[in-house]
């Protein structure tokens, strides 16, 4: 049953009564107004903005160096003079080290998520348009990938290939190739649906753009928006991996590698121990938090 | 600007624009293990017709009667699995013929959604000039001739050319969807329940300029619908389709003034009446109409028809002359067993 | 008190319905009074947008409460409805008033029969037991004329046919013998030839049962083959009001008419159509003044003042119009 709307056919009349044009906003423009007003979405942005930044700007910041060792500062507690936020367990200063591991934290949580949209979602879209065998063949191998649980096979790829930051970087991409490809080939199975896609076809125009004018602006938004709430899953999957020293080797700055070497401090100073799962959590958190404003955002249809 | 994709009549007037001889189409259902298709829905099976140039053929029918499906078909959205097309005198998709993008500038179609037949990204202009332009128009001129048409419809191009679909009514957005299937100066316009999803004072609009629009562009019409009333105004011939099959076929006045089928009758008995004190009484038939999966052998209609007999299910009924109008039903056939048929 | 049999069955005064969100306000009925009785069909006709479906899903208070702002009164056999809750609302809803639908396949769970629902309903509402659940839901299926009852109940909603299981929605609505049933446009979905047996059959249980109904369509024809009176809905408010033989052979109100001579019928081969120009109004602000002038060929000075009233023009037919009724007839 159709729950009447009961606005929805009030814009103004038609041929006659020229009325002043309303100020027409194009899609984007309104999912920028309607992201504008929803206050949790633009705090989540800040905050990330504020995290990337200071990761990206980290060298010119006056910070410690985040690799300088010291037997004699270990483990000094949060709030010590000259290292607000304490030292590890070989004494190097932890804000420093936090803000130099989101370098390689969102790096890693990013850049798979990217590459992994790239071949997924090319995937996915050529498997909705085409459909019959073609989707079949694509899915079904997807499907094999679908079978082992995404931590596992994370793990046994980077366990294969050797620890390491460029292979676990592959192993995550690998892992998110097939939920991307599958989001993708769905959205487009849908608007592949629509009658403007017929209309499109009826009026002879070729397949190629079809897709770009007809199908590319309607699926990339959806797709997107999923994405984003992969980067959160891609930064613990990393961190994961570091942690069990399969990704990221020390003495390089990473969340999670640097959430197993203070594992030992856990007993003396747990508040410490606990700072580099924090950043995971409040970026995983910010980026999912995020993608679920964007899909509000992106859900126009009045 | 007519120049630029012409459309030139090449057979005369008596030539018809489009015939369609044997056309077929069932869609299998994937069931069972490994997508093996165990069914098959019988959705047209064939069906010929022929549209004379000028004219509108009314196409009625329930639901699961094929008639969205023959659009489909006449516009090759969706490939036949049997039977051959001729658009003015030139067999379609053939060696000799002409090609199916060649077909489809010439016979265009209105959708029935008029939200879901427009891309919601695009304006109205962007929609309106992506036909032209992938013909091999210049932006520009596009653009122009969109505007054009766009006023042609009703709708001021100063107001409307840069909104977006939303921003419409489903009136307005149907005007669009009209304007678009004239982009290509089409000489056929399939109309597929174009009016179907409209309240009754924008409806009435509508179809009076679809009648301007005929004259001042001498299109012809296949006008699909549900709706008895508005087929009998808008077309010239009319074609009742039951699971698939047409079972008759004719002039509007025929049909509506002597319909020959039981189906058709009860078709037009089943309409509301309009007149408090002549209320209906009683159904004209009772049930639904079957499932065009496993049709009824023989006449697809016997299992809901109160003259059905033995010969129904045994033969099936072919479209017999008349003189008026073409039937398929054993009662009209001379000489098929049915105890009514002259 | 009055005698029970001629007191009304439902009574809306002034009922305003507003949907207020973030982003906008819809001003969605504006002022509907009506009284339904005992065994009466009123059919309320409109367009999208009209209020129409508003109107009648207030009854059951079934728009969301926290961006709804009702006023007015809907009373029910003199209870007031607006201000129930909880178990009183949960009481209205199942056992006094019955909704049918456009759609029958979302009004079932697709994952139990035809039968399990219906028993199920009948439990909760009159605890009675398994079996005379199921014996009196087989009753319904025969009540709305569904061919073998016994083996339909054992049909999952899927089973069936957009005819049957329109009817089995019916036979749902009515399982707990509600006073008040309220049709949304429950055949627009349907083909011709099934359309006019449920209309029928609606026609015929509303005898029956001596229901009173309030059906909603978009769709004259429709209208008149099940109501005794009509009411029609413009932009929120009723505009016209009366017998459905007053209704047809003299509309009062310029849109009723113009409703009229727009709807397209045999005979009109040929015809230009007189279609009513323009669109229905925005909803954003509560109506100053008829809304219906804008697009209304009488319309005057007058009418731009003040939303016109809803006046007698002859016994029992009422009009919001204050141009000069009779000199319109034409």
């Amino acid at each position: 049953m159709a729950i009447q709307s009961p606005s929805l056919d009030m814009t103004t009349a038609a041929a006659p009564a020229p009325v002043a044009r309303p100020a027409t906003r194009s899609y984007w423009q309104q999912v920028g107004r309607r992201l504008r007003r929803d206050p949790v979405t633009l705090v989540c942005g800040g905050i990330l903005l504020l995290i990337v930044l200071a990761a990206l700007g980290a060298p010119w910041l006056g910070l410690a160096d985040p690799y300088k060792t010291s037997m004699l500062r270990r483990l000094y507690p949060i709030g010590s003079p000259n290292f607000p936020l304490g030292t590890d367990e070989l004494g190097r200063d932890m804000l420093s080290r936090l803000i130099y591991g989101g370098r390689l934290s969102l790096f890693m949580g990013v850049t798979p998520v990217i590459c992994a949209l790239l071949i997924g979602g090319a995937l996915g879209i050529t498997a909705g348009f085409m459909g019959g065998r073609v989707n079949m063949l694509i899915m079904r191998i997807m499907d094999v990938f679908y079978a082992f649980p995404s931590v596992l096979l994370a793990i046994s790829l980077s366990g294969a290939m050797g620890a390491g930051a460029e292979n676990t970087l592959l192993a995550l991409t690998l892992v998110f190739i097939p939920p991307i490809c599958r989001v993708s080939e769905s959205v487009t199975t849908q608007v592949r649906g629509f009658d403007f896609v017929d209309a499109a076809r009826a009026s002879g125009a070729g397949t190629l753009t079809i897709v770009r004018v007809h199908v590319l602006g309607n699926v990339l938004g959806p797709i997107l928006v999923y994405a984003t709430s992969l980067i959160s899953v891609a930064i613990i999957l990393a961190a994961g991996l570091s942690f069990l020293g399969l990704g990221v080797k020390p003495p390089e700055p990473e969340w999670g590698l640097m959430l197993n070497t203070l594992r030992q401090a856990i007993y003396v100073n747990p508040l410490l121990a606990a700072l580099p799962g924090v950043m995971i959590f409040i970026t995983s958190i910010c980026f999912n938090l995020m993608s679920d404003g964007l899909r509000a955002a992106m859900d126009v249809k009045a | 600007m007519d120049s630029v994709l012409p459309v030139t009549d090449r057979g005369g007037p008596v030539q018809p624009l489009l015939l369609a001889k044997g056309l077929r189409k069932h869609f299998p259902i994937p069931g069972g293990l490994l997508g093996r298709t165990t069914k098959v829905v019988r959705a047209v099976d064939d069906l010929s017709l022929s549209v004379a140039k000028g004219e509108t053929l009314g196409v009625v029918g329930e639901s699961g009667c094929g008639k969205s499906t023959v659009a489909r078909l006449l516009m090759r959205l969706i490939r036949p699995d049997k039977g051959t097309m001729v658009l003015d005198g030139d067999p379609v998709d053939e060696p000799h013929g002409i090609t199916l993008n060649e077909l489809r500038r010439q016979v265009q179609m209105v959708f029935q959604d008029s939200y879901a037949s427009l891309n919601p990204r695009l304006t109205i202009v962007e929609t309106l000039a992506f036909a032209p332009r992938a013909h091999g128009l210049a932006g520009a001129e596009a653009k122009a001739r969109s505007r054009d048409l766009l006023a042609k419809v009703g709708l001021d191009p100063n107001n409307f050319a840069d909104r977006y679909p939303h921003e419409l009514s489903g009136g307005q957005r149907q005007r669009v969807n009209i304007a678009r299937a004239l982009a290509l100066r089409p000489r056929l316009v399939i109309l597929d329940e174009a009016v179907s999803a409209l309240d009754k004072s924008v409806e009435a609009q509508v179809l009076n300029m679809l009648v301007d629009l005929k004259e001042e562009f001498g299109l012809t019409y296949i006008f699909i619908s549900h709706d008895l009333n508005v087929v009998q105004y808008l077309s010239d011939r009319v074609m009742v389709m039951y699971l698939g099959k047409i079972v008759e076929i004719g002039a509007v006045e025929a049909i509506y003034g002597d319909p020959q089928h039981p189906y058709t009758r009860a078709l037009l008995s089943a309409r509301p009446s309009m007149d408090p004190r002549r209320r209906t009484r009683e159904a004209p038939i009772q049930g639904d109409p079957p499932n065009p999966i496993d049709p009824p052998s023989g006449c697809r209609f016997r299992t809901r028809c109160p003259f059905a007999e033995d010969v129904c299910g045994k033969a099936e009924p072919l479209l017999t002359d008349t003189g008026a109008q073409e039937v398929a039903c054993h009662m009209r056939i001379r000489g098929s067993g049915h105890t009514r048929a002259p | 008190m009055t005698d029970p049999k001629n007191a009304p069955l439902l009574e809306v005064e002034d009922l305003h319905v507003t949907f207020v969100t973030p982003d906008r306000t819809v001003h969605a009925v504006n002022g509907v009074s009506f009284a339904l009785k005992r065994g009466e069909t009123l059919g309320i006709l409109g367009e999208s947008g009209s209020g129409k479906s508003v109107t009648l899903r207030s009854i059951l208070k079934l728009h969301p409460e926290h961006r709804t702002r009702w006023s007015g009164s809907i009373r029910l056999e003199g209870d007031e409805v607006l201000p129930m809750k909880g178990s009183a609302l949960a009481n209205l809803r199942g056992n006094r008033v019955s909704m049918i639908f456009q759609e029958p396949a979302t009004a079932f769970d697709p994952v139990f029969t035809i039968g399990q629902q219906i028993t199920e309903t009948i439990r909760r509402h009159t605890g009675k037991s398994d079996a005379d659940a199921w014996k009196r839901a087989k009753e319904l299926l025969e009540l709305v004329r569904i061919p073998s009852p016994a083996q339909r109940l054992k049909a999952y909603p899927h089973e069936m046919s957009g005819g049957m299981r329109q009817r089995a929605m019916i036979a749902l609505a009515l399982s707990c013998n509600p006073s008040l049933l309220l049709a949304d446009e429950p055949t627009t979905a349907l083909d011709a030839t099934v359309q006019i047996q449920v209309l029928l059959l609606i026609r015929e249980l509303q005898r029956e049962l001596d229901l009173g109904v309030i059906f909603v369509t978009h769709d004259i024809g429709v209208a008149v083959e099940v109501s005794d009176r009509i009411g029609v809905m413009y932009a929120g408010k009723l505009v016209e009001l009366g017998g459905v033989e007053q209704m047809v052979d003299a509309p009062r109100h310029p849109y009723t008419r113009g409703l009229l001579a727009s709807t397209v019928h045999g005979g009109m081969r040929g015809q230009r159509l007189e279609a009513i120009p323009g669109a229905p109004p925005d909803l954003s602000a509560a109506p100053t003044a008829c809304s219906f002038a804008p697009r209304c060929k009488y319309a005057e000075a007058r009418c731009l003042a003040a939303p016109p009233p809803l006046t007698a023009a002859t016994e029992g037919h009422l009009v919001r119009c204050v141009g000069r009724i009779d000199t319109l007839a034409a």
